[in-house]
């Protein structure tokens, strides 16, 4: 559980002699964010500087065997990594900057981060509570202002800290773009081993930056296509246990697998609403596939269509009222658009080539989909299948899912060859900062959820 | 030695006890083996059990995979006669039960392929029904492109990969 509080410290003035111009050094590459594409004609290119958060006092801690200390300097990572790979800061972290003491952390000494360059400036504090709690403030500043621009409080259990550094980086982020938050997020997907004609295949989850990784089936049956539901309690997955096609629930907090469908049919493809109450999946039956949703609790299916093709997968829109699928009842895999209690289906996708894995972005304004020409490329369209852009270029990146603000898509890639080997990048919505997001091994089918509250 | 051998030869040592004055004019002939020979494990033809999964494949020789085109899932004539010879052998062995697993190539996406190979799948089943098999005894699974069997991004192992294969249930 985070509490918000409103901070208010004392200011400490201490004078600082100016210390010469130094270049603020290129961004270091950290953490689970890889980048092996950056375009450099960024709009903007904000300095900003997070230096080493502080703590009041060094205390011991479960997120650090060193202590609050240590804890501080790793939440200015957290964060600092988190705003990298975006066109609008260029941020230099706490490893190439001197470490501002604890009172400094509410009274910055503007004069000394004016004379390295920086613009902007995030400075941070964790302290640990009496209950074992940790508190950690973050603070944004505008350096030329000489003037705070925002700062936000939390209040997080010892597990929980990378939470804290998230929310921070949010904070900074939404402050300065004018976009909604999304680094505080986690992502469900499928971990890959093992040769391309022998792959295993894991259901795992992770933070939105890679951290936190944990596996949640054990291999011995493949898992596929994980949707976490709007609230992260669940995961639904298509899973092959009992040599059969099953959707299954599984529930983060007990364990427990429970059947979505009671059906002798396979089914596949699950999605969430998105107030998480219905759940649409696809039933492939005789030669047909089609879709249906399903109450999450459990009850009684509804059919949404009836086509003699393929009729599979499926997004809300993220008020709800609406799906974009695919079909392939036109010839070839086209998307189309229906309302959600399957009427007025239409087909939006006339572009050439075939139109796969639609996806609504949360923002409602954009659906990304893989654009099957011969290759595969990630794109978006609008809900009406126009302006359609491409985002990537390579031999097969498939099946985009969107960051909870609508900013940035990501994907999975696959290898072309014997290897065939997949593994997850993210694009921003502009087509830069193409980036890969390091798993343990290999990866693919990425669900991004929403911003935990 | 078996029993008959040595009560003749019991019985002959008692007739030279009983008798030892008396010299038989003749010896009784040697024992004769009439004994039924004791079962020995004679090597039968060695290889999987009649109706079995794997006696299945070994019958089929290859017979039991049908290929497809791209997006198509409609049987040929060289898939009709794989399916015949299949056929035959499951209306043979009448307790064989079969699913029969649907693939696709690689350059589809993986929801759509699941379908497609359910597709392709079901028509060999439908197939096979028709030739008589009951279909209580028949089953379809798709793997999509999940499970290739020829792992080059090339034409020759999507042709290979494109396939409906009927698996005998041990």
């Amino acid at each position: 559980m985070t509490v918000r509080f409103a901070l208010l410290a004392s200011a400490l003035l201490i004078a600082v002699p100016a210390s010469a111009q130094v270049a603020l050094p290129p961004a270091e590459d950290e953490g689970g964010l890889s980048v092996t594409v950056t375009d450099e004609n960024a709009w903007q290119d904000l300095q900003l500087a997070i230096p080493s958060f502080a703590t009041d006092r060094n205390q011991p801690t479960p997120a650090n065997a060193q202590g609050t200390g240590a804890l501080a300097l790793e939440l200015s990572r957290v964060v600092y990594n988190d705003l990298q790979f975006n066109s609008l800061f260029r941020p230099t972290g706490p490893d190439s900057l001197p470490r501002p003491a604890y009172a400094d952390i509410t009274s910055p000494q503007f004069g000394t981060w004016r004379g390295r360059g920086a613009e902007m400036l995030v400075q941070g504090f964790v302290r640990a509570q009496d209950d074992g709690r940790l508190m950690v403030g973050c603070y944004l500043y505008d350096v030329a202002l000489n003037d705070e621009l925002a700062r936000g409080g939390w209040v997080v259990q010892p597990a929980d800290w990378r939470r804290a550094a998230h929310k921070c980086a949010d904070l900074v982020y939404s402050r300065l773009s004018g976009e909604s938050p999304f680094f505080d997020s986690k992502i469900a997907y499928i971990a890959e081993t093992g040769p391309k004609d022998n792959r295993v295949k894991r259901l795992a989850i992770m933070d939105s930056d890679g951290a936190n990784h944990r596996f949640i089936t054990n291999g011995q049956s493949t898992a596929l296509t994980p949707r976490y539901s709007p609230d992260y309690s669940k995961i639904a997955y298509l899973s092959y246990v009992g040599e059969r096609m099953r959707i299954y629930v599984y529930d983060v907090g007990s364990g427990r697998q429970t059947l979505v469908t009671e059906s002798s049919n396979a089914t596949m493809a699950p999605r969430w609403s998105p107030d998480g109450r219905t759940i649409l999946y696809s039933m492939a039956t005789g030669g047909n596939t089609d879709i249906y949703t399903v109450p999450a609790t459990g009850g009684t299916p509804r059919r949404l269509t009836d086509t003699p093709g393929i009729d599979v997968g499926g997004s809300f829109s993220p008020d709800g009222r609406r799906i974009v699928f695919e079909s392939d009842r036109s010839g070839t895999q086209q998307c189309y658009v229906m309302d959600a209690d399957g009427s007025n289906q239409r087909r939006i996708s006339f572009f050439g080539g075939r139109c796969a894995t639609p996806e609504w972005s949360p923002r409602g304004d954009l659906i990304a989909f893989t654009h099957i020409t011969g290759n595969f490329r990630i794109a978006t369209m609008t809900p009406s299948g126009g302006g359609v852009r491409h985002l990537t270029n390579s031999w097969q990146d498939e099946a985009p899912t969107w960051s909870p603000n609508g900013r940035i898509v990501q994907f999975f890639r696959t290898a072309q060859g014997s290897s065939g080997e997949s593994s997850i990048w993210q694009v921003d919505l502009t087509g830069r900062n193409e980036r890969r997001l390091r798993t343990p091994v290999g990866a693919s089918d990425p669900a991004w959820g929403p911003v935990l509250p | 030695m078996n029993r008959i051998a040595i009560a003749l030869t019991a019985a002959s040592a008692l007739a030279l006890s009983a008798c030892a004055k008396k010299a038989p004019e003749s010896l009784p002939p040697d024992p004769v083996d009439t004994s039924t020979p004791t079962p020995t494990v004679t090597p039968t033809p060695s290889g999987p059990i009649e109706g079995s999964g794997a006696h299945f494949r070994q019958v089929m020789a290859g017979q039991d995979t049908i290929f497809f085109d791209t997006d198509k899932y409609d049987i040929d004539s060289q898939d009709a006669a794989a399916l015949r010879s299949q056929a035959q052998y499951l209306l043979q062995y009448t307790q064989a039960r079969a699913t029969i697993e649907g693939h696709a190539d690689e350059r589809g996406t993986r929801e759509y392929n699941l379908a497609l190979g359910e597709r392709r799948a079901n028509a060999a089943k439908n197939y096979l029904v028709s030739l008589g098999v009951p279909a209580a005894r028949l089953s379809t699974i798709s793997y999509g492109k999940e499970r290739p069997v020829a792992t080059a991004s090339n034409e020759s192992a999507w042709a290979q990969n494109r396939r409906a294969v009927t698996v005998v249930l041990n």
